[in-house]
Order: structure tokens, then sequence, then C-alpha cells
């Protein structure tokens, strides 16, 4: 039993699961799910200052902070626990793309030629963590969430402006990975 | 505004709840209070969600460029898988009004459209496909022991903030 756990998961599984965290949420507490609110909630609680957004009682939407935590753990978890020993299987073609930009570290979630400390005071670390961070923050809020938002909770309760944010998430998505990573990764 | 309080709530109250909804789907006012440790209920699917989201790959950067590169058929199995479990679930909460274990009525908020899901959207799938991870991913890597991760989460911190700060003057 522990062997098939620990073998990846395949994408029906994963999909079943959190799809599921949407009835989940609703019956338990009338929770509606969202992750990247979790973030401002950190901001409404930490440095509100004199900002209207920031002030409100954020204890009220505390749960997500104690969702976010266990995601934390449950990925601690699936890391120590019960981690696959065998390397990543990446697409050929995505493999082999990486590879003629020197990402050739497949084993692990990340690669280590970007995702390391070594990188952080270069001007790819600058690129991947400090602005990519920054984007992904700033941008889910001013669409209104992210993809669990917009993408899961918003297309599941069938609301159009959730389909025009996701729309826009696959977009940006594209445009980065086919015209501007391309320069990106040679930096 | 639709909302779910079952008494004639006050204004402090309806500001509240309003401040708190900007630019959020996920806002739910409960008449319930409950004692802190009830959200351990969250952080117990947090912790299933988070071992998923680390067996099946998600938080991957890897797999973030298959999906863009349209490499792969994973990740789009496990949104679209996702979705139609969701709609199904809010389908059926709404067709047999399922209440909450408390005993209320489910609310969804309706979302109403502006600029921001264009512009804020299209912001952040230039950040996804760079970071390979969206804000949920974003815990599960710090979880999954990578550790500089810690300098993009404070990063989407900042991002968020400076949107906050911002806020008023940006098209919406």
């Amino acid at each position: 039993m522990l062997e098939i756990i620990k073998q990846p998961w395949p994408w029906y599984v994963a999909g079943v699961l959190i799809g599921l965290t949407v009835p989940y949420l609703l019956l338990v507490g009338n929770k509606t799910f969202g992750i990247s609110s979790s973030l401002r909630h950190v901001c409404a609680a930490c440095i509100p200052g004199n900002i209207k957004f920031f002030k409100y009682d954020w204890k009220k939407e505390a749960w997500n902070l104690f969702f976010v935590g266990g995601i934390t753990l449950g990925a601690f978890i699936g890391a120590q626990l019960l981690s696959d020993p065998n390397p990543m299987v990446l697409a050929e073609s995505t493999k082999s793309y990486l590879a003629t930009k020197g990402i050739t570290d497949t084993a692990h979630l990340l690669p280590s030629e970007i995702f390391s400390w070594g990188q952080l005071f270069t001007l790819r670390g600058l690129i991947f963590f400090v602005i990519g961070g920054f984007t992904v923050g700033f941008g889910a809020r001013w669409a209104g969430g992210c993809t669990s938002g917009h993408a899961i909770m918003g297309l599941s309760s069938l609301q159009w402006p959730s389909l025009v944010a996701t729309v826009m998430f696959m977009i940006g998505g594209i445009i980065m990975s086919w015209l501007i990573l391309p320069f990106l990764l040679t930096l | 505004m639709e909302h779910t309080f079952q008494h004639t709530p006050t204004a402090q109250e309806i500001a509240d709840l309003k401040a708190r909804e900007l630019d959020a789907l996920c806002v739910n006012e409960s008449e319930l209070k409950h004692p802190w440790w009830h959200n351990l209920k969250y952080s117990a699917w947090g912790i299933l969600f988070g071992i998923v989201f680390v067996k099946a790959e998600i938080v991957s950067w890897f797999r973030i460029q298959e999906m863009f590169r349209f490499d792969s058929f994973h990740m789009y199995g496990v949104i679209g898988t996702a979705v139609v479990v969701g709609l199904i679930s809010v389908q059926l909460i709404k067709r047999f009004n399922v209440k909450t274990v408390h005993g209320e009525t489910v609310h969804i908020p309706e979302k109403t459209f502006n600029q921001g899901q264009i512009y804020g959207g299209l912001l952040f799938g230039l950040g996804w496909a760079v970071t390979g991870a969206c804000p949920g991913p974003l815990f599960a890597q710090m979880g999954a022991g990578f550790s500089v991760i810690i300098v993009t989460f404070f990063s989407a911190l900042l991002g968020t903030y400076v949107y906050g700060r911002f806020r008023e003057s940006l098209p919406h």
C-alpha cells in the first residue's frame, strides 16, 4: 500500500481530491475555496498601515491561514515521508527544450540551476524569485483571486468573471513560456 | 449586497464585510462563533491538499512548463477534473439545498466583473510561468523543503501589499 502511495499520483486522483475541497469547505464552514487571500490576511494582520484594503477583521478569515498552514505541513509530509525515490518523469520535448537552456537537473520538483540560495543575489534570482513572486501576489489580488479562487471555485460555481480571469492566467503563462522565458533562462 | 447575516447587521459589521469582500472571492460571513480549534478542520484538509500537491507534482516548476508548452496533459487533467468535481458538488448542494454541518444555508458570493480580472489575470499568468507556482504551491514548495522559496513568498506578500497600497489608482 505504502509503495503505491509513494509513486507519483495520477492526475485524476489529484483532480478529484482538489475538486472535493470545494464541497468540503462549503459544508464544513460555509467557506469558499481560495488561497491567495491568505497573503492579504497576512498583510492585514502584520502591516495594515492606514490602507483601507487591509483594514478589516482578519481574524474572521483566520480559517484561510489554518488551511495554508495545513498545506505547508502536508507538503512536508509528502516530500519527507512519502517521497518517490525515482527521479521525475518529464515530457521528452520539455526536457530537451530545457536542456538547450542549460536546465538539466530534472530529478526534483524544482530545477536546482534556478531555485537555490546560490542564485539569490544574481539577475536570475531577482527575476525568478523577487519579480516573479511579486507579480504572482500583485496579479492575484488585482484579478481578485488565483488558480484556486477563480479557476476552481469560480468555474465550479459558473461565474463568468472567473472564466475571464482563468483565460488571462493561461494567456499570461503562454506568453511567458514561449516568448519571454526563452530569453530569461539564458540570463 | 447579498450576505448571510441572519440578524440585522450593524453598520460596522456591514462595513467590515464589505472591506473583506474587495477583490476577493473567498469571503464568508458565518453567524456562528466557534473556538479557535475549529479551524483545525481546515488545517486537516490543508494537510491532505499539501500531500496531493507534492505527490501529483502539481507544485513542480517543470509540470507548469509542460502545461504552458502543451507538452503534457497532466496539469490540464488535474485542473479539469477538479472543476468537474467542484461543479457537480456545487450543483448538488444548490439543487438539494444541502446545509452546512452546522445547519446554515450554503452561500457562494457572486463575483462581479472588473478590468482587474484582465490586467491582473495577465500579470498573474506571467508570474505563474516564471515561478512555477501559484499561491497554493508556494506554501507547498516551502513545506517540501525548498527553503529559498521563502524569498518568492515574501515577494508575493510584497506584491499583495503594494497592490493594496495603490489599489485606488489602478483600473478596475
